[in-house]
């Protein structure tokens, strides 16, 4: 009960049966939910051994693997990107001369408010439209490197504001340079608060890579759309799309359970002076997305 | 520069037509994910554990789903199940059913934040459920959920794009368009973007408004 212990008193005997009997209520109407699309999908014939068989083969589950790895290369590359791209331009927007902090936050703001797939749609039609030959992989690791960079930019900027000021000033005080200050004195202290907003912006970053699907890259979800079309095994769609979902809900899951723990450890240890970026909300930018 | 501005006039039609189904995509979706977030969230903060299960389920497996995935499992796979939605309302479901996974984290961090001795205090006044929520949880809770809940829907604005790889001609369906019409891609782009940040920037100065008035008050 410790969710709910603070919009509800520890229930007495009236709301205990109450509670049971929304309880039970609750159960029949999800169980009633779930049984309906069971029987939609048996209706429809997606448990047909047909429709499954596929899976069995190592030259499909290659393909599967083969789109992957597609997708890891492209979220791996990007994820390398971006870090360095949020590095430099955080460190411009943290830069005391202002014609390094105008242009960071300059190109900061307008990547964020730029469509991800628009980015993408940059690094795709541009080149095609005259000819040059751009593989469709950097067109996706450029439009994800700009989006995922400037957000990551704005979390490294954000984890070194959050660690106190005194820090700051205790450092100068015992002589150490500007540089000095940031690589011994802030960089510490904020990468541990900023690591769980980091990895769950990879998660994004992750997820992201789907776009790919778009200009026809041939990630994860392409594949599954391939092995979907086959008529041979009754256009197994939504088997197809199931095994890409398991997939993506494995990976990207154990990553947030990974983040969730990073800030669990890091809230902790009181070591850490900076307060701890949650995982999933940062400044104004909680609850990002895709 | 004038071939910039012709692609404009040009193409107007193209162009208006483009962000007319985008903003009707984003409103009905706003709509949407807003009452099926809102249910979400009342069922992972209400004392039946079973409602609690089923929100916080929902909640990770939509999270850790790419939005691409929910519209291509709408847009192929659901009309193998005999269920057959055009193209403009599959991708505003999609966009609901992803966008209400988020609505709900806002609104129950929204209602953790406020503190539980309020709501002690308020019932040791003998406040009945509805006085509590109405009069002490939710004005307090509201004002945290504001900001993160605009970054939603901001994200959401961006994220109708992805109906253009779905067959819904909003926005960013417009290049494939001017492709055809061999337009230049970069003025087009260019003025798609352009498009976004007249729609985005507002939002986002009215969200850092909201932020800091009532980062101040609390």
């Amino acid at each position: 009960m410790s969710q709910a212990s603070i919009l509800y008193d520890l229930p007495g005997p009236r709301a205990k049966r109450r509670n049971a009997i929304l309880g039970v209520a609750s159960t029949v109407g999800i169980i009633a939910l779930l049984a309906y699309i069971g029987y939609k999908f048996a209706d429809t014939g997606q448990f047909e051994a047909r429709k499954w068989e596929q899976f069995q083969y190592s030259s499909v589950q290659r393909e599967l693997l083969g789109g992957l790895w597609a997708t890891l290369k492209a979220a791996g590359i990007a994820a390398v990107l971006a870090l360095l791209f949020g590095a430099v331009f955080a460190s411009g927007r943290l830069s005391d001369k202002w014609i390094l902090r105008a242009p960071s936050t300059f190109v900061v703001e307008l990547f964020r408010a730029i469509p991800l797939l628009i980015l993408i749609f940059f690094g795709y039609y541009v080149p095609l439209q005259y000819g040059w030959s751009i593989d469709k992989l950097w067109a996706l690791v450029i439009g994800l490197m700009l989006y995922n960079g400037s957000v990551l930019a704005e979390i490294f900027r954000a984890g070194i504001n959050a660690v106190p000021y005194g820090q700051t000033e205790g450092a100068y005080a015992i002589g150490l340079r500007k540089n000095q200050v940031l690589r011994l004195i802030l960089l510490p202290q904020a990468v541990r608060s900023m690591l769980p907003a980091i990895v769950s912006q990879l998660v994004v970053l992750l997820k992201d890579t789907a776009l790919g699907f778009i200009i026809t890259y041939p990630e994860l979800l392409f594949v599954g759309k391939q092995i979907g079309g086959r008529l041979p095994f009754g256009l197994p769609y939504v088997p197809a799309y199931l095994v890409v979902a398991a997939i993506y809900i494995t990976i990207c899951g154990a990553l947030s359970i990974l983040a969730w723990w990073l800030q669990k450890r890091m809230g902790r240890t009181p070591r850490t002076a900076a307060k701890v970026l949650p995982a999933q909300s940062v400044g104004e930018d909680s609850a990002r997305m895709i | 520069m004038g071939e910039f501005f012709r692609v404009l006039t040009d193409n107007g039609q193209l162009f208006v037509d483009g962000f007319t189904n985008t903003v009707k995509l984003f409103l009905i979706a706003a709509v949407g994910s807003l009452v099926l977030g809102t249910l979400l969230g009342a069922m992972r903060v209400s004392p039946v554990p079973a409602l609690r299960a089923f929100g916080a389920t929902y909640v990770n497996l939509v999270r850790n789903t790419p939005l691409t995935l929910v519209f291509a499992f709408l847009v192929f796979a659901v009309p193998k199940l005999d269920v057959n939605i055009d193209y403009f309302p599959s991708a505003a479901i999609a966009l609901t059913v992803y966008t209400s996974a988020f609505v709900c984290e806002v609104i129950r961090s929204g209602v953790n934040t406020v503190a539980a001795g309020q709501a002690e205090a308020a019932r040791a006044l003998g406040m009945t459920f509805g006085q509590v929520l109405t009069l002490i949880v939710l004005p307090q809770a509201l004002r945290a959920m504001v900001p993160p809940m605009m970054s939603v829907f901001i994200a959401m604005l961006k994220n109708t794009t992805i109906a253009a790889g779905f067959s819904v001609l909003e926005a960013g369906a417009i290049p494939a368009y001017m492709a055809e019409r061999g337009e230049p891609q970069f003025a087009v782009l260019l003025w798609i973007t352009i498009g976004f940040l007249i729609l985005i920037l507002p939002l986002v100065a009215l969200q850092r408004f909201l932020e800091r008035k009532w980062r101040v008050a609390r």
